[in-house]
């Protein structure tokens, strides 16, 4: 055998057992996910200032969030996560499907949660979503799109004063808002952690933070668009 | 009361197979779901046809043998029942009932509504032994276990091997199988010596024979005729980790 193919196993990759098992490239991903839903937490009240009237404050934050050199490695591990996440939902995906060559005829619809049916789809929604907002923000800074990348806040002003573009916003946050509702206590079940106290609770707080989390987003291109 | 059944026919593993209807009159609320088929297969042995095959064994939800896909879900309509546990009163008459054998790749037909779950031997078989003095019963009070942890091993132990919770999900996952296995022993401290060994070999033949990855979705818990709880995964994960991490 050649020299790689002795590093890397082809057979496991072929496989796609690229992390070892089944249950360590679910880890993995939850543990991407789980970033992914901090990171939202942060991206959402850096936001919540272009509702201000001064771009300033929206601009400098923006500007701290691109020069300072932890928040680039931040930044690094963040779309890292994001791949991690993705490639792996989409190998793990498509296992699954193999799993069962042949579907049934009927399927009586279970009553466990609604959602968890579709994150593959949900997930995919939010990817289109997040490549125009690439286009539109950060392939800008990083010079494969024109724009100003001093002056975000004009930018987002600019694009929410479309009504196309806001449509096309707050479909993807419904639906982003539908993959985080299993996502948020799907990613405690992998961690591992399941009992009678805390499960209920994390159900609860994933419900809430599915909600308000999109809400919030989703209500910055409403307010723009209508109220300035 | 007259039933119109909708079965899957397949004379072979090779075979494509096919949905066949048939009409059957005279069945009564008195009977089980398998009487019922066996009375369809009584007709069908008169009329010269061949008999739908299907598994079953003891007939009173402790074997696990007898699993179909009934109108849409593993083992009927009632929760937490076999399907032999499964009587034909729930049904009305001028019913249609579907009846599907469990699909996996796992799990292929061999006949018409008989699948070979021996890929379920196979997981077990790798989970391999628990290191115990053979001979005479050991005394019950030499090793003392709470309670909590007792009924939580049994709990898990109470699976049968009965596959529904793999025909019920969605990415014909065996996690909730497997982890009961796992955790039952792993609660025990007589599971405790090949513990990390176990969990490693039985998640890696889960791999190997093809069965789905879990999503958490929840339709096996749903769906087990022994209620086996989604804790057991949970468990089974931390196994897992403690095994290969620590
Ligand atoms: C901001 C974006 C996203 C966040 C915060 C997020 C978060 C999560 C989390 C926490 C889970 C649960 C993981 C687990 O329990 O194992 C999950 C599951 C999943 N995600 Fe995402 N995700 C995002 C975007 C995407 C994208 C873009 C895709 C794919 C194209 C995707 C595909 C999936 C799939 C298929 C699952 C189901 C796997 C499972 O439940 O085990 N996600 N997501
Ligand atoms: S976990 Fe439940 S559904 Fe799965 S094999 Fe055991 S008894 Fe059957
Ligand atoms: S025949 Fe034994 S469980 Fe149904």
């Amino acid at each position: 055998m050649c020299f790689p193919a002795k590093i890397i196993n082809f057979n496991h990759i072929l496989m796609g057992k690229l992390f070892g098992s089944s249950l360590a490239q679910k880890l993995v991903m939850a543990l991407a996910g789980f970033f992914l839903i901090l990171f939202l937490l942060v991206h959402l009240s850096i936001n919540l200032l272009l509702l201000g009237d001064n771009p300033e404050t929206f601009n400098r934050a923006a500007a701290f969030m691109s020069g300072f050199w932890l928040v680039k490695i931040f930044e690094v591990v963040l779309i890292g996560g994001l791949l991690i996440h993705i490639i792996m939902g989409i190998t793990l995906q498509i296992q699954n499907w193999i799993a069962r060559p042949t579907r049934y005829k009927k399927r009586y619809p279970s009553q466990t949660s609604f959602f968890s049916k579709y994150m593959i789809w949900t997930g995919g929604i939010v990817f289109i979503f997040l490549f125009i907002h690439f286009l539109n923000f950060w392939f800008v800074r990083l010079g494969f799109v024109e724009g100003d990348h001093h002056n975000f806040y004009g930018m987002a002003h600019q694009l929410f004063s479309y009504m196309g573009y806001n449509i096309i916003y707050w479909i993807s946050f419904l639906i982003l808002g539908f993959h985080l509702h299993h996502a948020f206590q799907s990613a405690f079940q992998t961690f591992g952690l399941n009992n009678r106290k805390c499960t209920p609770v994390i159900k609860t707080i994933g419900i809430i933070y599915s909600i308000l989390v999109p809400l919030g987003f989703a209500l910055i291109p409403f307010v723009i668009y209508f109220f300035k | 009361m007259k039933i119109t059944l909708d079965i899957w026919r397949q004379k072979s593993p090779n075979d494509k197979g096919k949905f066949v209807r048939y009409e059957l009159d005279g069945v009564s609320k008195e009977m089980t779901f398998l009487e019922m088929l066996d009375y369809l297969n009584d007709k069908l042995i008169k009329a010269g046809d061949e008999p739908v095959a299907f598994d079953s064994d003891c007939r009173e939800g402790i074997c696990g043998t007898c699993g179909l896909f009934i109108n849409g879900r593993p083992n009927g309509p009632v929760k937490g029942i076999t399907t032999c546990q499964l009587n034909m009163s729930v049904f009305k008459d001028g019913d249609t009932i579907t009846v599907e054998p469990f699909r996996a790749k796992a799990f292929p037909v061999i006949k018409d509504l008989i699948v070979d779950r021996s890929s379920f031997d196979k997981l077990i078989q790798s989970g391999g032994f628990i290191s115990v003095n053979t001979g005479a019963a050991p005394e019950a009070n030499s090793i003392p276990i709470k309670k909590e942890i007792a009924e939580r091993a049994f709990d898990a132990g109470i699976c049968i091997g009965c596959g529904s919770c793999v025909a019920a999900c969605k990415n014909a996952s065996a996690m909730l199988f497997v982890s009961a296995k796992i955790s039952q022993l792993a609660l025990l401290p007589q599971g405790q010596t090949e513990a990390k060994e176990r969990v490693r070999t039985m998640i890696r033949e889960m791999d190997r024979l093809g069965f789905g990855n879990c999503t958490n979705t929840g339709a096996c818990e749903a769906e087990c005729p022994k209620e086996i709880s989604l804790w057991n995964i949970a468990k089974m994960n931390r196994e897992y980790y403690k095994a290969t991490l620590g």
